[in-house]
C-alpha cells in the first residue's frame, strides 16, 4: 500500500468524512486521517476548515502523529490565529520533554507559527532552549530566534536573546555556532547599523575553528560572514585566506563559491609581489574550472561568476580557456554565457583556438546561438588586434554561406570593426553590398546604411543603394530612418554634384512626412547646416569619430568591485547590485572590496587592476529610493554637474579669486602669505595625505579645535571650533561634525566623518537644501577612499553662492542631505553669518555717510556685546580679519566710536556703528547699531560680531 | 511589518506536462500562480533542458533545477546564494532517489507523507537542517514493503523517535553502532572522458571527470586509509567532508572515517592533454548535395588507445539536420533507429572488435525544394571500458585502524564517454 490512497475520495465529500476520522477513538485511524489532510495539502487544497480537528490529535506520544499535526499547523496557523491559541500549551509542555528531539521539534514548530499571540508565550521555553544542555536544541533555538525577529524583532530585543545569540557563537559545538552565526546574518541584514556581528579577530577566530567542523551549510553561513569582516592588515588576511583555501576542495559547490568570494575579496588587501598572492591565484582556477562539471544549472550561475572573477582578475583563468568551449549538448544558457567567458579570455596567445571554435559554433542549428556567436568573432577582431584580419576573413567566410541571419550578424559586426580599424579593410564593402537585399533586420539595414555612407565615396554606386532603401523610407524602424538620414547626408557633402537631388528628397521626408520628433530634428538640423555654412556642415558630419574598444563590453569598475563582494549571490547572477532589485532592500548594505594594504602602494604596476580608492572617485549612483526622499525635501541629490574637477583644491580656488577682483581688498596685504598657509593648513585631507585619515575622532574636540584654530589664525577670518552636526546615532554609524570658514575669498565647509559602524563606508555625496544666500557645494563631496570602521577624514568642502535661494528661518539655516553606500541621512546647521561678507566691502566715506542717511531709523537695530575688554584698534584688526572694514573712528566723551561696513555675498550692504569704552575696564560691554536695507539680516551681523569678537 | 524570508521560501514539483503535483511552503503558502512565470518560461525554452535555472518575478525568484523528468521549482523571496538552493534541490532529489529507489512522480505521490516529512526535516526556517541521508534514515525510516506491513500490524511509526546520534559528533555523516556480520568495502573508480573531437580528428579539449564512489559497510568507527600509486595525477580534487585535508596536503593520502553505505569519496578532474588518451576514433562522410534531396552518411567507430582492454557498450546519437527527411541505413553490427520528428539518429553498436570495425551507411533523404542544410551534425559517443581507469589513477592499498576486524576490500575500475562529441 502506498499513500497514494489518501489521495482517493469519495462521494459524500472529503472534509466531512475527514473530520469524522479525525475524532475517531481509534489512534491508527486518527493518524491515517491526518495523513489524508497532510497529502491533501501538498498539492494545494484547502483543508484549513478541519483545523480544530487537527490540533485535537496534537497531543499524543506518537511522533509520527505529533510532527504531522505540526506540519499542518505551520501551513494554517496564519489562518486560524484564535485557534492556534489551543496548541500553546502542548508545545510549553514538548519544549520540557526529556526527549531533545521532542524539545527541539517543539520550539522549531513554535518558530514557525507566525502568530503574533503565540510569540509572546514562546519567549520563556526559547530562552531556556537557547541555554539547553542538548546542542541539538540550541542549535534548533538559535534558528528560532531568527524566526521570532522576523515576527517581532522588538520582543526579541528586549527579551536580551540577541546577546545569547552572540555568546552562541563561542558555543562548543560548531554546529551551534554555524547556526548561532546564521541567524545573526539573517537579523543583521534587516538591521544594516546593528553591531550583531561584531567581527573582530577573536570571534574571527572562533568561525575560522568552527568552520572545519561544521556542515557545508553552516561553512556556507560561516564563509558569507567571513566575507563581511575587514582584516586590519594585509597579515591578517593572508591569514584567513590560508585558513579558507582548503574549502576550494570541498564536494559542495556553495561552499567553493563562498571560500572564492572570501579570497576574492581578502587578495585585494594583499600586496601583488608576495609570493603567496602568486600561490593563492594558482589555487583559485581549479575549483573555478571544476565547478564547470557540475550540473548545468550550477554551471550557470558558476559562469556568471566566473564571468566577474575574469573581468577583475583575468590572471586567474588565462590559460583555462578550453574548458570553456561550447558542448554540443550544454543547455542554450549555459552556452551563451560560456561564449561570453571566452571573449573575455581572448588573447593573442589563444585567438587562433578561438576563432576556429567560434566558427564552428556559426555553424550550429541554434539560432540565438549562432547570432552570439558571429557577433563573438567581431568582438575578439575589436579586442585583439592583431586577429583582426583573420577575423574579418572568417566573418567573410560566413557571409558566403548566405545563411540569412548569419549575414545580418556579420555586417552588424563588421560595422564595428570599421569603427575600431577605419580604412583598413574597406575591400570587403563589396561584398558585403552584394548581400544587401537579405536583409531584413533594422540593426543589419543600419549597419549597412552606416557603412555605406561612411565610405561613399569609395563605392561608386553609393547614392543607387542608398535611393533604394529610401522608397520605403516610412516603413523602416526609426533606427534605420535616422541612419539612412545620416548616410545621405555624408553622401551629399562627398559628391555634392550628383546627389542634390537626393538630399533633398531625403531632408523633406525626415522633416515634412515625419511624426518621429527626434527625425524631424535631426533633419531640421542638417538641412539649416547644409543651408548656412556647408564647410562647417562638413566639419560636423564628417568629423573623426573616437574609436570603439572592447570596454564597452565590460562592466564598469565601480559596480564591478561591489559585484566581487556579492560572489555567489543573486546579484552575481544578474551582474546588479542588490539594491538595484532586491525587494525591500532597505536593509542592503553597498558593500566595497578593501583597500589594499602594505608596503607595495606605491610600485603597484600601471596596468592592475583598478583599485578602490578609484572606484570610491566614480560619481556615486543614487539608489532609487534616496530619490525619493530627496525630491520630497526638494533635494536634488546626483552629484552636481557644473563646478570645477574634482582636483581643484580651496587653495587653487582662493587663488582664482584673488585674482579676479579681490586684490583691491584690505587683505591684499594676505595675498603674498595665504595661499601658501592655506596650501599648508587645508590640503590635509587631500588626496595624497591619508595619514589624516587614520586619526580616530575620539581623541577629542579639542584637537580639531586646535587645529582649526591654528588655521583661523593664520587666514585671519574666524572659523568657529567643529561642532557635531549629525551624531553617529542617527545615521547609521556615520557622525559629522564641522564648521564653515572663509578663505581669501572662497568659502569651506570643513567636515570631519567618521565611521562609527562596522562596515566600510563609501559613495559619499552631499547636497545642500535652497537656503536664503544661495550656498552649494562647488565641487562633490569627495572622500578618496572608502572610509573603514573607526576612521575618520578630513574634507574640506569648497562652497559658492550660486545655488538657488530660499529664505530660511531662522536666516542662517542649512538643510544638508549626505548620501553614502548605506543610506540618506539629513540634518540642518546654522551657519555664522561672517563667512557671507565679502572682501570689497569696504564702503567709500561718503557713500557711508549717505547710506546711513540714507537708510530709515526704523531698520536700525541695536545690540549689546557683552563683556569684550578689547580696545577699538583691536577690535578694529579683529573684525577686519573677517570681511568687517572700519571706515572711520572717533572718540565721543571717551568713547571709541567706530563706524563699519560690510558685504555679503548677495550684495546686501550693513552698515555699523560701534561705540566702545576704553576707558572704564569695568564696563566692558560694546553696543553695537547696524543699519541694513535689509534688517532681517541684522540680528545675525549682530551674532557674528559677537562671534568674532569673543574668540 | 517587513516580510523578510531567507533561503527557500516554497518549493513546487512540475512534472513534464506542467501539472504541479507537490508544493511544500516553509513559511507562508505561496499561491501556486507564481510558477506562472515558470511555465512562461519554460514555453520559451522550448527544450526542458534549456529553461533558465533563475527566473526572476515581480516580487519572487524561481530557482529550479531540472531532474529525472522533474523540476524543483524553490520560490525565493530575499537575496540567497543560488548554488546554495540548486546544491539543496539537489540533495533533495538525491534523497528521494535514496529512499525511493527511483526519483520520479509516481514514487514521490507514492510517499507523499514521507516526502513532506522530509523535506521539514531537511530545512528549517530556510536553515539546511538535515540533509545526510544517514541522519535522515534515522529520523525517518525509508519505506520498505515489509516495513509497511509490520507497521500496519504493529502500528508502529516509521518516524524515529529518538535523536540521530550523528547529528552532532564532529562526524555528522556517520551514526554510532553500526554493525555487519560480513565487513566490507568497495570502491569504484569511474572516470569519464569529456573531449571535442574536430572534423580532421584531433582532439580540440578533452578531460577526464573521475569519482570515486564507495560502499563501506564496516562495523563500529573504522578510520580509513587510501593510498594511490601516482597520486600526483590528483591536482584537481573536490572531498567528501569525511576526509582529512591536512594529511591529503602533506602526505596524499585520504584518510577518513566513511559514512556508512554509499558515498562519493572524491571527484577530480584530469586536465592535462597529454594524460587524456582517447580510446575510439570516427571515420565520417556526412554530406548533402546541392540542389538534391539526398545525402550520404558514412560512419565508422574503431579503438586507438584503451591499453588491451574491450571497448563497450558503444552507443551512437547524432541530432540530424531539420529538412532530413529520413535515412536509409545498413548497419554492420547493431541496430539503429531515426526518429523523423526529433531528427535523433541512434546506433546501438555494442562492443567494438578491431578484426571487423563497425559501420553504419547509407543514403539521407531531405526534404524536397529545402535548401542543402548547413549545419554539420555532431556525433556523440558513448562508451565503456572496464577494469581501466585511462588517467591511469591507481589504488595502491587501503589501511583500516580503529577496528580489530580484517574487512573484505575491493576496488574496481572503469572509463565512459561523458560529452564526448565528434565534430564532422
Amino acid at each position: 500500500m502506498t499513500d497514494s490512497k489518501y489521495f482517493t475520495t469519495t462521494k459524500k465529500g472529503e472534509i466531512f468524512e475527514l473530520k469524522a476520522e479525525l475524532n475517531s477513538d481509534k489512534k491508527e485511524k486518527k493518524k491515517e486521517a491526518v495523513k489524508k489532510v497532510i497529502a491533501s495539502m501538498t498539492v494545494g487544497k484547502d483543508v484549513s476548515a478541519l483545523f480544530p480537528d487537527v490540533v485535537n490529535c496534537m497531543q499524543t506520544d506518537n511522533l509520527e502523529l505529533k510532527k504531522l499535526v505540526y506540519l499542518y499547523l505551520m501551513n494554517y496557523a496564519k489562518s486560524q490565529p484564535d485557534m492556534a491559541i489551543m496548541a500553546v500549551n502542548t508545545f510549553v509542555k514538548d519544549c520540557e520533554d526529556p526527549n531533545p528531539l521532542i524539545r527541539a521539534l517543539a520550539v522549531r514548530t513554535m518558530g514557525c507559527i507566525r502568530v503574533d499571540k503565540i510569540t509572546e508565550y514562546l519567549c520563556e521555553p526559547l530562552r531556556k532552549c537557547l541555554k539547553d544542555e542538548d546542542p541539538y536544541v540550541r542549535k534548533t533555538a538559535a534558528v528560532c530566534v531568527a524566526k521570532l525577529h522576523d515576527i517581532n524583532a522588538q520582543l526579541v530585543e528586549d527579551q536580551g536573546f540577541l546577546d545569547t545569540l552572540k555568546d552562541l557563537i563561542s558555543d562548543s559545538n560548531p554546529m551551534v555556532v554555524a547556526n548561532a552565526v546564521a541567524a545573526l546574518s539573517e537579523i543583521a541584514e534587516s538591521h544594516p547599523s546593528s553591531n550583531l556581528l561584531d567581527l573582530n579577530p577573536q570571534s574571527i577566530n572562533k568561525l575560522l575553528t568552527a568552520l572545519n567542523e561544521c556542515t557545508e551549510w553552516g561553512q556556507i553561513f560561516i564563509l558569507d560572514c567571513l566575507a563581511n569582516y575587514m582584516p586590519k592588515d594585509d597579515r591578517e588576511a593572508q591569514s584567513i585566506c590560508e585558513r579558507v583555501t582548503p574549502r576550494l576542495s570541498h564536494a559542495n559547490s556553495a561552499v567553493v563559491l563562498s571560500a572564492v568570494k572570501v579570497l576574492m575579496k581578502f587578495m585585494e588587501m594583499l600586496s601583488k609581489d608576495l609570493d603567496y598572492y602568486g600561490t593563492l591565484l594558482k589555487k583559485l582556477a581549479p575549483p573555478l574550472v571544476t565547478l564547470l562539471s557540475a550540473e548545468p544549472e550550477l554551471q550557470y550561475v558558476a559562469l556568471r561568476n566566473i564571468n566577474l572573477i575574469v573581468q577583475k582578475r583575468p590572471e586567474i583563468l588565462k590559460h583555462e580557456m578550453k574548458v570553456f568551449f561550447v558542448k554540443y549538448n550544454d543547455p542554450i544558457y549555459v552556452k551563451l554565457e560560456k561564449l561570453d567567458i571566452m571573449i573575455r579570455l581572448a588573447s593573442q596567445a589563444n585567438i587562433a583556438q578561438v576563432l576556429a571554435e567560434l566558427k564552428e559554433y556559426a555553424t550550429e542549428v541554434d539560432v540565438d546561438f549562432v547570432r552570439k556567436a558571429v557577433r563573438a568573432i567581431g568582438r575578439c577582431a575589436i579586442k585583439v588586434e592583431q586577429s583582426a584580419e583573420r577575423c574579418v576573413s572568417t566573418l567573410l567566410d560566413l557571409i558566403q554561406t548566405k545563411v540569412n541571419y548569419v549575414v545580418q550578424e556579420a555586417i552588424v559586426v563588421i560595422k564595428d570593426i570599421f569603427r575600431k580599424y577605419p580604412n583598413k579593410y574597406e575591400s570587403v564593402i563589396a561584398t558585403l553590398c552584394e548581400n544587401l537585399d537579405s536583409l531584413d533586420e533594422p540593426e543589419a539595414r543600419a549597419a549597412m546604411i552606416w557603412i555605406v555612407g561612411e565610405y561613399a565615396e569609395r563605392i561608386d554606386n553609393a547614392d543607387e543603394l542608398l535611393e533604394s532603401f529610401l522608397e520605403g523610407f516610412h516603413d523602416e524602424s526609426t533606427q534605420v530612418q535616422l541612419q539612412l538620414l545620416t548616410a545621405i547626408v555624408k553622401l551629399f557633402l562627398k559628391k555634392p554634384t550628383e546627389t542634390q537631388e537626393l538630399v533633398q528628397q531625403v531632408l523633406s521626408l525626415a522633416t515634412q512626412d515625419s511624426d518621429n520628433p527626434d527625425l524631424r530634428d535631426r533633419g531640421y538640423i542638417y538641412w539649416r547646416l547644409l543651408s548656412t555654412d556647408p564647410v562647417a556642415a562638413k566639419e560636423v558630419v564628417l568629423a573623426e569619430k573616437p574609436l570603439i574598444s572592447e570596454e564597452t563590453d565590460l562592466i564598469e569598475p565601480t559596480l564591478l568591485d561591489e559585484l566581487i563582494c556579492y560572489i555567489g549571490t543573486l546579484a552575481s547572477v544578474y551582474h546588479k547590485p542588490p539594491s538595484a532589485f532586491v525587494e525591500g532592500s532597505r536593509g542592503v548594505v553597498h558593500k566595497s572590496l578593501p583597500p589594499r594594504t602594505g608596503s607595495s602602494e606605491s610600485a603597484e604596476s600601471p596596468d592592475a587592476a583598478p583599485s578602490a580608492g578609484q572606484a570610491a572617485e566614480q560619481p556615486a549612483v543614487i539608489p532609487a529610493q534616496g530619490d525619493l526622499l530627496g525630491d520630497l525635501l526638494n533635494l536634488d541629490l546626483g552629484p552636481p554637474v557644473s563646478g570645477p574637477p574634482l582636483a581643484a583644491s580651496s587653495v587653487q580656488m582662493g587663488a582664482v579669486d584673488l585674482l579676479g577682483g579681490g586684490l583691491d581688498s584690505l587683505l591684499r596685504s594676505d595675498v603674498g602669505g595665504s595661499p601658501a598657509m592655506g596650501g599648508s593648513g587645508f590640503t590635509a585631507p587631500g588626496p595624497a595625505a591619508p595619514a589624516a585619515m587614520g586619526a580616530p575622532l575620539g581623541s577629542g574636540l579639542g584637537d580639531l579645535f586646535d587645529l582649526t584654530g591654528g588655521v583661523g589664525t593664520l587666514s585671519g577670518s574666524y572659523v568657529a571650533p567643529k561642532t557635531v552636526w549629525l551624531p553617529a546615532m542617527k545615521a547609521k554609524g556615520l557622525e559629522i561634525s564641522g564648521t564653515f570658514s572663509r578663505q581669501v575669498g572662497s568659502i569651506c565647509m570643513d567636515l570631519v566623518l567618521t565611521n562609527k559602524a562596522l562596515q566600510v563606508m563609501s559613495d559619499f555625496a552631499i547636497q545642500f537644501n535652497r537656503n536664503s544666500f544661495g550656498l552649494a557645494p562647488a565641487a562633490p563631496l569627495q572622500v578618496h577612499a572608502p572610509l573603514a570602521p573607526n576612521q575618520s577624514v578630513e574634507i574640506s568642502l569648497p562652497l559658492n553662492t550660486v545655488g538657488s535661494v530660499m529664505k530660511m528661518d531662522p536666516l542662517n539655516n542649512l538643510q544638508v542631505a549626505v548620501k553614502n553606500n548605506i543610506d540618506v541621512f539629513y540634518f540642518s546647521t546654522l551657519y555664522p553669518l561672517h563667512i557671507l561678507f565679502v572682501e570689497d566691502g569696504k564702503m567709500e566715506r561718503q557713500m557711508f555717510l549717505a547710506t546711513w542717511k540714507d537708510i530709515p531709523n526704523e531698520n536700525e537695530a541695536q545690540f549689546q556685546i557683552k563683556d569684550c575688554s578689547l580696545n577699538a584698534d583691536a577690535v578694529s584688526s579683529k573684525l577686519q580679519g573677517s570681511n568687517i572694514f572700519t571706515i572711520a573712528k572717533r572718540n565721543v566723551e571717551g568713547q571709541d566710536m567706530l563706524y563699519q561696513s560690510l558685504k555679503l555675498t548677495n550684495g546686501i550692504w550693513v552698515l555699523a556703528e560701534l561705540r566702545i569704552q576704553p576707558s572704564n575696564p569695568s564696563f566692558t560691554d560694546l553696543e553695537l547699531s547696524l543699519k541694513c536695507r535689509a534688517p532681517e539680516v541684522s540680528q545675525y551681523v549682530y551674532q557674528a560680531y559677537d562671534a568674532i569678537l569673543k574668540n | 511589518m517587513c516580510f523578510q524570508q531567507k533561503m527557500i521560501h516554497s518549493l513546487f514539483l512540475i512534472n513534464c506536462s506542467g501539472d504541479i503535483f507537490l508544493e511544500k511552503h516553509w513559511k507562508s503558502v505561496v499561491s501556486q500562480s507564481v510558477c506562472d512565470y515558470f511555465f512562461e518560461a519554460q514555453e520559451k525554452a522550448i527544450d526542458v533542458e534549456n529553461v533558465p535555472p533563475v527566473i526572476s518575478t515581480p516580487h519572487h525568484y524561481l530557482i529550479s533545477i531540472y531532474r529525472d523528468k522533474i523540476f524543483f521549482v524553490s520560490v525565493i523571496q530575499t537575496e540567497v546564494p543560488p548554488l546554495f538552493v540548486i546544491e539543496f534541490l539537489h540533495r533533495v532529489a538525491d534523497t528521494f532517489q535514496d529512499y525511493f529507489g527511483e526519483c520520479s512522480e509516481t514514487a514521490i505521490k507514492d510517499n507523499v507523507v514521507i516526502v513532506y516529512e522530509l523535506l521539514e526535516e531537511m530545512l528549517d526556517n530556510g536553515f539546511p537542517l538535515a540533509t545526510e541521508s544517514n541522519i535522515l534514515k534515522e529520523l525517518i525510516k525509508p519505506p520498505t514493503i515489509l516495513r509497511s506491513v509490520v507497521n500496519s500490524i504493529t502500528g508502529s511509526s516509521n518516524v524515529g523517535d529518538t535523536l540521530p546520534t550523528g547529528q552532532l559528533s564532529n562526524i555528522p555523516w556517520r551514526r554510532a553502532g553500526v554493525k555487519y556480520t560480513n565487513n566490507e568495502a568497495y570502491f569504484d573508480v569511474i572516470e569519464e572522458i569529456d573531449a571535442i573531437i574536430d572534423k580532421s580528428g584531433s582532439t580540440v579539449f578533452a578531460e577526464i571527470q573521475g569519482v570515486i564512489d564507495s560502499c563501506i559497510k564496516l562495523s563500529g568507527m573504522p578510520d580509513l586509509s587510501l593510498s594511490f600509486m601516482n597520486p600526483r595525477l590528483l591536482d584537481d580534487v573536490s572531498f567528501h567532508p569525511c576526509i582529512r585535508f591536512k594529511r591529503w596536503e602533506s602526505e596524499r593520502v585520504l584518510s577518513f572515517i566513511p559514512p556508512d553505505g554509499n558515498f562519493r569519496l572524491i571527484s577530480y578532474r584530469v586536465s592535462s592533454q597529454n594524460l587524456v588518451a582517447i580510446p575510439v576514433y570516427v571515420k565520417h562522410l556526412i554530406s548533402f548535395k546541392e540542389n538534391s534531396s539526398s545525402g550520404r552518411f558514412d560512419v565508422t567507430i574503431g579503438p586507438k588507445q584503451n591499453m588491451g582492454k574491450t571497448v563497450e557498450g558503444v552507443v551512437m546519437t547524432v541530432h540530424m539536420p531539420k529538412a532530413v527527411l529520413n535515412m536509409n541505413l545498413t548497419a554492420t553490427q547493431g541496430s539503429y533507429t531515426f526518429d523523423p520528428v526529433t531528427k535523433v539518429l541512434a546506433w546501438d553498436v555494442g562492443k567494438i572488435t578491431p578484426q571487423k570495425l563497425p559501420n553504419l551507411k547509407g543514403i539521407v533523404n531531405l526534404q524536397s525544394g529545402a535548401p542543402k542544410p548547413e549545419e554539420n551534425p555532431s556525433l556523440n559517443i558513448q562508451f565503456k571500458i572496464q577494469q581501466l581507469a585511462i588517467s591511469g589513477l591507481k589504488v595502491n592499498r587501503l589501511d583500516m585502524y580503529g577496528e580489530k576486524y580484517k574487512p573484505f576490500k575491493g576496488v574496481k575500475y572503469i572509463t565512459k564517454a561523458g560529452k564526448f562529441q565528434v565534430r564532422t
